[in-house]
């Protein structure tokens, strides 16, 4: 006996359609769900980056045919010796590193009063436009800016209008000049950190020191320095990795006080020699990884 | 009449259009555990963050010990906090914590060890020297708290709401700790709560803050049986009015409507009629709400001495009689409506 087709019950469910079944089988999978989340951006991650970072590694230790100026693939070490030779290169690396902790500590100087303004100090409710305000030159060009500062910086310029009366001078172009220009754009990458390792701070443990007897001076060295250290760490770490990296604001505003950055951008134009340019850029790398690790034991890298 | 260890003369604090605290008036006595209640926004916390110096008045002043500290900051004031979050220093272990009021007044080295090791036993806390705040239960964080302070020797300790944050049994255990260390050290207590059974359980006076003003200041007897105002009357305890007089609930008793417990002592000289309209049961006690026949609806706690009266009593709807001692009667500002309270209805 053939029953026609029957409607069902009151309470049965229409049959679950693809998409339900195929959100019911993710549900029931959460690895299955993880790993489609996330195969696109690992991929793009492996590939892209690491794999940018190991192609400038190994290229680093090939070499240039002299006379057609191709690359060689054979391995040598060439490269790395005429970098530890020639004393010209130790001088730009020493001369970059040294850019780079003058302007990591130019920005600590003026960032940390600024974040403890903002965080400790000024309304809540004026908060989110002081975040703003220290935002806001992020969204403008790099290009523009570095070009502002070297208009400011020029001879009769901006900088020595206003300096003239003090009887000062603009510092022209030079090293000086790409001190002040990259730690005028870094400056928001070591607000921000310390400023939410500020906010982040209670009030309560500042109350309490005070509370204890200590005078303000002690309640910072004691309290809120060891507190938000891991902080000014993580905004160093910007102002450090960036500044050692920049080739830009040097063309600009630095004159002819080359960087790190400069030997690899020349040696991929100019000289046409990709190994070396890869073994210069391997430096910074370097350097960067030994401050990580330094940093990693401040507890730094769970603030980033 | 001891010495005056806080006393606070008109005092007020504006935060832009709001006023905090609106001319408090306090003396509180040497060696005293002195309580401040009041509903959030009362300024009770507001009043001890202007005695610990945190906050600096609008207006009005403060004195320690008969000196004047309006003026000073929180670091020359001889009072101690115990904050509602503990403020304990994540960075440093239980003894440093202890140690740090100590160290920065350069106490030396051994005598402060000494000093901390001998306030963490009085916590009983001995052990957990090297423990990392994080790695603590909240009560024992409470402990660290208490004994960073008292390591100091303070003669005014400030508590904050301190067992706000412990579950209910933890909370009971800590009162009665709190209220021994206090009668030990003969410091003079300062404890702001929300809670007017820690506040009664715990003080030897307790001053009721309502809207940034103070209520009615007085024993945990005065304020309970006596409530000067009708929020007083309201927040501590609840109070059924009853034809134009207060009762409290557990000093009414509950009967069946023909009297048939009406010779009893507890059962009072005075009487009404209602209907049950609620029953809670609550562990030790049983929560009548009733509705009487004047329109009032009272609430009645009676003991769970005998389950059996449940049988007879418990149960909505049902026509009882209520009995109580127009002894236990109180009368609060706007509470009667102006005349003389008609007498309860006698049978």
């Amino acid at each position: 006996m053939t029953a026609p087709a029957s409607t069902g019950g009151a309470d049965a469910r229409p049959a679950p359609g693809p998409r339900r079944r195929a959100a019911a089988l993710l549900h029931r999978r959460p690895r299955l769900r993880l790993s489609l989340l996330l195969s696109a951006p690992l991929a793009w991650l492996v590939v892209v980056y690491l794999g940018a970072l190991a192609a400038i590694f190994l290229t680093a230790f090939w070499t240039t045919d002299v006379f057609t100026g191709e690359v060689v693939r054979q391995f040598t070490l060439a490269n790395f010796r005429t970098l530890l030779d020639e004393p010209v290169y130790r001088t730009v690396a020493l001369r970059s590193l040294g850019v780079a902790v003058a302007v990591t500590l130019i920005d600590t100087a003026i960032g940390f009063p600024m974040a403890l303004y903002m965080a400790k100090v000024a309304r809540p409710r004026y908060r989110p436009y002081l975040l703003i305000a220290i935002l806001a030159p992020l969204w403008a060009a790099y290009l523009v800016k570095a070009y502002a500062w070297r208009v400011m910086l020029q001879q009769g310029g901006l900088l020595d209008q206003v300096l003239e009366p003090f009887g000062l001078s603009s510092p022209g172009y030079g090293l000086t000049a790409t001190v002040l220009v990259l730690a005028y754009l870094w400056l928001p990458y070591m607000i921000l950190p310390v400023y939410t390792g500020l906010e982040r701070l209670p009030d309560s443990l500042l109350d309490a020191s005070g509370d204890l007897g200590a005078r303000p001076l002690r309640t910072f060295r004691t309290v809120m320095l060891p507190l938000v250290f891991p902080s000014l760490v993580a905004g160093s770490i910007f102002t450090f990795s960036l500044s050692l990296g920049d080739y830009i604001t040097v063309k600009i505003v630095g004159g002819r006080r080359q960087l790190l950055g400069n030997v690899v951008y020349d040696n991929i134009g100019a000289a046409n020699n990709l190994p070396f340019a890869a073994a210069v850029a391997t430096i910074p790398v370097v350097v960067m990884l030994g401050y990580l690790a330094a940093a990693r034991r401040t507890g730094a890298l769970r603030e980033l | 009449m001891p010495v005056t260890a806080v006393r606070i003369r008109d005092l007020r604090k504006t935060f832009g259009p709001v006023e905090a605290v609106a001319g408090v008036d306090l003396d509180i006595g040497d060696g005293e555990f002195f309580s401040m209640l009041g509903p959030s926004g009362s300024g009770k916390t507001t009043v001890l963050r202007l005695i610990a110096g945190f906050e600096r008045p609008t207006s009005g002043t403060i004195e320690l010990g008969g000196t004047d500290v309006t003026a000073l900051a929180p670091f020359d004031r001889d009072v101690n906090t115990v904050f509602q979050d503990y403020a304990l220093f994540p960075h440093m272990d239980v003894l440093r914590n202890v140690e740090y009021g100590l160290k920065v007044r350069r106490v030396p080295r051994a005598k402060r060890r000494e000093r901390a090791l001998e306030a963490l036993r009085g916590v009983r806390l001995d052990g957990m020297e090297s423990r990392r705040p994080a790695e603590l239960s909240g009560g024992q964080r409470q402990r660290v708290a208490l004994a960073r302070a008292l390591v100091n020797e303070p003669k005014v300790l400030l508590l904050d709401e301190p067992l706000g944050a412990l579950d209910l049994k933890l909370r009971e255990e800590m009162q009665v700790e709190l209220k021994s260390l206090q009668r030990r050290a003969g410091i003079t207590f300062v404890f702001v709560t929300h809670d007017q059974e820690e506040a009664l359980t715990l003080s030897d006076r307790v001053a009721v803050l309502n809207g940034g003003r103070v209520e009615q200041v007085g024993t945990p007897a005065e304020v309970y049986e006596h409530p000067a105002t009708e929020f007083v009357a309201g927040f501590v305890g609840t109070s059924n009015r009853i034809d134009g007089v207060c009762v409290r609930p557990e000093k009414i008793h509950v009967d069946t409507e023909t009297g048939a417990g009406a010779s009893a002592p507890d059962a009072g000289d005075r009487h009404a009629f209602g209907t049950v309209a609620e029953v809670v049961y609550a562990g030790a006690v049983t929560r009548f709400v009733i509705d009487l026949e004047s329109g009032d609806r009272v609430v009645a706690l009676q003991q769970n001495l005998r389950t059996s009266s449940m049988d007879v009593l418990g149960r909505r709807g049902a026509r009882v009689r209520i009995g109580w001692h127009e002894a236990h009667e109180f009368h609060v500002s706007g509470a009667g409506t102006g005349t003389d309270p008609a007498p309860a209805p006698t049978s």
